[in-house]
């Protein structure tokens, strides 16, 4: 399935399934179920470069939170790829919750995941891709502008 | 008429760049998809949860656009504009739905952005109206004036309406996700059967806090919600809110539609063990960014700071008079008003439930009515409560009168709030693709049976619920009577249940009272149960009352005779 990224790096690593991994976990490679334990991995997030998180269909939203703990609470840095039910609509969801890989076969991916931070301006919540949100900013402009 | 009412003061939160920003990019985003799907890029799988979460439902026979109507507050403006866009795109009327929504049930899929486009000119929209991702967060009604408040319960529901749009982690949950806030110790948001039901009370202390209480709801498996949390400080709400949904986004059943809302995970783990699981998660986020900041509470706060309501008076002999010699004034006044926290005003409900007409529906003409009433009396504010009905929230004693004419101009001033006419009616067969029966229908006719008023306040307070199939979006299980439409080898069959209720304290699931019935009986059948509790009430009993003491054999006894 064609890969896509925003900077176009990724890496080249061949992924073991979870279970396989856990006999040979020096590969810094691996690909989780959406009901595998993330928290698992916590002893190696140091050295892993590759993390691939499934979806088996796109209305399947487990893996988000998956994302979320390895990039927030595990500081995993390395790449983290989406696979199975990846379409263009969820970019903008996919990418506030850390990924920086996609695995997609839908026409114009590419093309949509050029364009997905131009699509919203505003962000709500904190996340993984540490955008200020509305809230902080209404915070720092009142300060700079008490009387507003 | 001229604009002055775009230059009134609003007392509840107005957008600011920020939010004006957001909704008008998540429109144009909308705008292309919808293209895409019209040019056949997107299948109409790929396409469902896109439209589903910006408000565009397929029914029976066409688009249905749910607006949401946050915390139920609308600004005569906005909602002229709601009258405006049903026309413009409608048929010039629209439903007003028991999660302070509105629908719009005739949208043109080409039309949609448009229409949305439209409600962003006046700050509203419809993210997250539909599919599995958290829903338009609802409130008390008589939210900022009513008499029992401890604080607004606005404030938060606001927080949480920020908080939970274009949530990046929990857009595609197991199903979809409902939560209720009350500021009042007498509930009027029916917290207790939401996913997740926020009460605001006052500790030992005086420190005022939420009672968490999760997996609450109704449907096919009805079921009270677990108190997670007794007292949950103010400023950690989204923290302990994210930690709750991030368990259930992990843990919660996909395997299965009907047991996907989080509910049948607690009823399945055990509230203890969902206890442990949210506390461990909050506890790893809770000193985080998700921690509310003073300043930012603050800041939403004073948005909702009560009207300055100048001083009126609080007994006006006009109002008396008037009580006097016009008996359905006097009704009117004893069901349809509320005392408000300031003596000389009053909260006026306006009920969308006249003898024999649909539930909850208004024309455009009405809906620009009740704008004009509430420039005119009532600071130009309007209210959808869950029941169904539109609030005046700030209706001063002396302006009654009046605002009573006019509301019966409109057809809205039925005396009938909390009574057996003043009934909650889901879609049903005429609209919904999911019915087994017809509920407007079934609702006309016993509104059309009881339509005499002083009848009605004889048999007082009785909240009849009607739902077309097991989804339960007429809340037939909390019903004093709860009416259930079901479908027995293509025949429409309604099954009674007695004795459910909302009030926190007393919230309860009706019981089947027994054999479904005939469409053409169910009138029958509510009028013997109405005789057996007028024959057995005792003094100052209701309804649910005097079926809570005497039981369900003496109501069977009679409907079954009857039918
Ligand atoms: S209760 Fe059933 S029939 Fe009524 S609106 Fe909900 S799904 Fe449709």
């Amino acid at each position: 399935m064609p890969l896509f990224s925003e900077t176009g790096s990724t890496t080249i690593l061949e992924p073991l399934p979870f279970a396989d991994w856990q006999q040979r976990p020096a590969w810094p490679a691996v690909s989780l179920a959406n009901t595998d334990p993330v928290e698992d991995l916590a002893p190696h997030v140091g050295r892993l470069r590759l993390i691939v998180l499934s979806f088996p269909k796109f209305s399947d939203g487990r893996a988000y939170s998956q994302a979320r703990l390895l990039r927030g609470r595990l500081g995993y840095t390395g790449e983290l790829r989406a696979t199975g039910g990846v379409l263009q609509d969820q970019l903008p969801f996919m990418l506030r919750c850390g990924f920086d890989s996609f695995e997609s076969d839908q026409k114009g991916f590419g093309e949509a995941l050029a364009k997905t931070r131009t699509l919203f301006s505003v962000v709500y919540q904190p996340a993984e891709d540490d955008r200020a949100t509305a809230s902080l900013l209404r915070l720092s402009r009142r300060n700079v502008h008490p009387a507003v | 008429m001229p604009d002055t009412h775009f230059y009134q003061p609003k007392h509840f939160y107005q957008y600011d760049d920020y939010d004006r920003a957001l909704v008008g990019e998540r429109v144009e985003q909308f705008r292309d998809q919808v293209r895409r799907r019209i040019a056949g890029e997107l299948t109409e799988e790929q396409f469902k949860p896109l439209r589903l979460t910006n408000g565009l439902y397929l029914q029976l026979h066409a688009y249905m656009l749910r607006i949401a109507i946050p915390y139920g507050t609308l600004s005569s403006r906005q909602l002229r504009k709601l009258a405006d866009i049903s026309r413009k795109y409608d048929r010039g009327y629209g439903h007003f739905t028991t999660r302070q929504n509105l629908q719009l049930n005739w949208i043109k899929l080409q039309d949609a952005p448009d229409a949305l486009a439209a409600l962003a000119d006046v700050d509203m929209h419809a993210i997250q109206t539909s599919g599995n991702c958290i829903r338009n967060v609802t409130a008390d009604h008589y939210a900022g004036a009513a008499v029992d408040e401890i604080e607004d319960p606005r404030i938060w529901c606001e927080i949480v309406r920020q908080w939970s749009t274009l949530h990046p982690e929990f857009s595609f949950l197991p199903r979809k996700f409902k939560i209720a806030i009350t500021g009042s110790p007498n509930d009027r948001a029916a917290v207790r059967v939401h996913d997740i039901g926020l009460r605001l009370w006052a500790n030992e202390a005086g420190e005022v806090g939420f009672e968490v209480i999760v997996g609450g709801g109704l449907g096919r498996t009805p079921m009270i919600g677990k108190t997670l949390r007794e007292f949950l400080p103010r400023d950690e709400l989204l923290a302990y809110l994210e930690a709750t949904l991030r368990v259930y986004n992990r843990y919660g059943r996909r395997d299965n539609l009907y047991k996907a809302r989080i509910k049948i995970l607690v009823h399945e783990i055990g509230a203890e063990k969902m206890r442990e699981e949210v506390e461990a998660e909050y506890a790893a986020i809770k000193d985080g960014a998700l921690k509310l900041p003073a300043e930012t509470i603050e800041a939403i706060a004073r948005q909702f700071a009560p009207p300055p309501l100048p001083h009126r008076p609080a007994v006006v002999a006009e109002v008396e008079g008037l009580k006097l010699e016009d008996r359905d004034f006097a009704l009117w006044l004893k069901s349809n008003v509320a005392p408000h926290r300031m003596a000389g005003y009053r909260i006026v409900t306006a009920s969308l439930k006249p003898a024999g007409a649909p539930p909850g529906d208004a024309s455009a003409v009405q809906m620009e009515g009740v704008a004009d009433i509430a420039d005119a009396y009532s600071q130009g504010e309007i209210r959808v409560s869950h029941e169904q009905n539109l609030v005046l929230p700030h209706v001063a004693v002396e302006d009654l009168p009046a605002v009573w004419r006019a509301l019966g101009r409109l057809g809205f001033a039925e005396a009938n709030v909390g009574k057996i006419t003043d009934i909650i009616a889901c879609p049903g067969l005429d609209y919904c693709a999911l019915a087994n029966a017809r509920s407007i229908p079934v609702a006309q006719r016993i509104s059309n049976h009881f339509a005499e008023l002083a009848r009605q306040h004889d048999i007082g307070d009785l909240k009849i619920k009607i739902s077309g199939c097991i989804n339960a979006c007429g809340h037939h299980h909390v019903g004093h009577i709860g009416i259930l439409g079901v479908d027995k080898n293509g025949v429409e069959l309604y099954q009674l249940s007695l004795g459910g209720d909302v009030d926190f304290g007393k919230t309860a699931i009706g019981a089947i009272l027994g054999p479904a019935v005939t469409a053409d009986k169910v009138v029958e059948a509510v009028d013997a149960l109405v005789h057996t509790y007028l024959d057995a009430r005792s003094d100052g009993e209701r309804f649910v009352d005097t079926y809570r003491r005497i039981g369900a054999q003496p109501f069977k006894e009679r409907v079954y005779a009857a039918v």
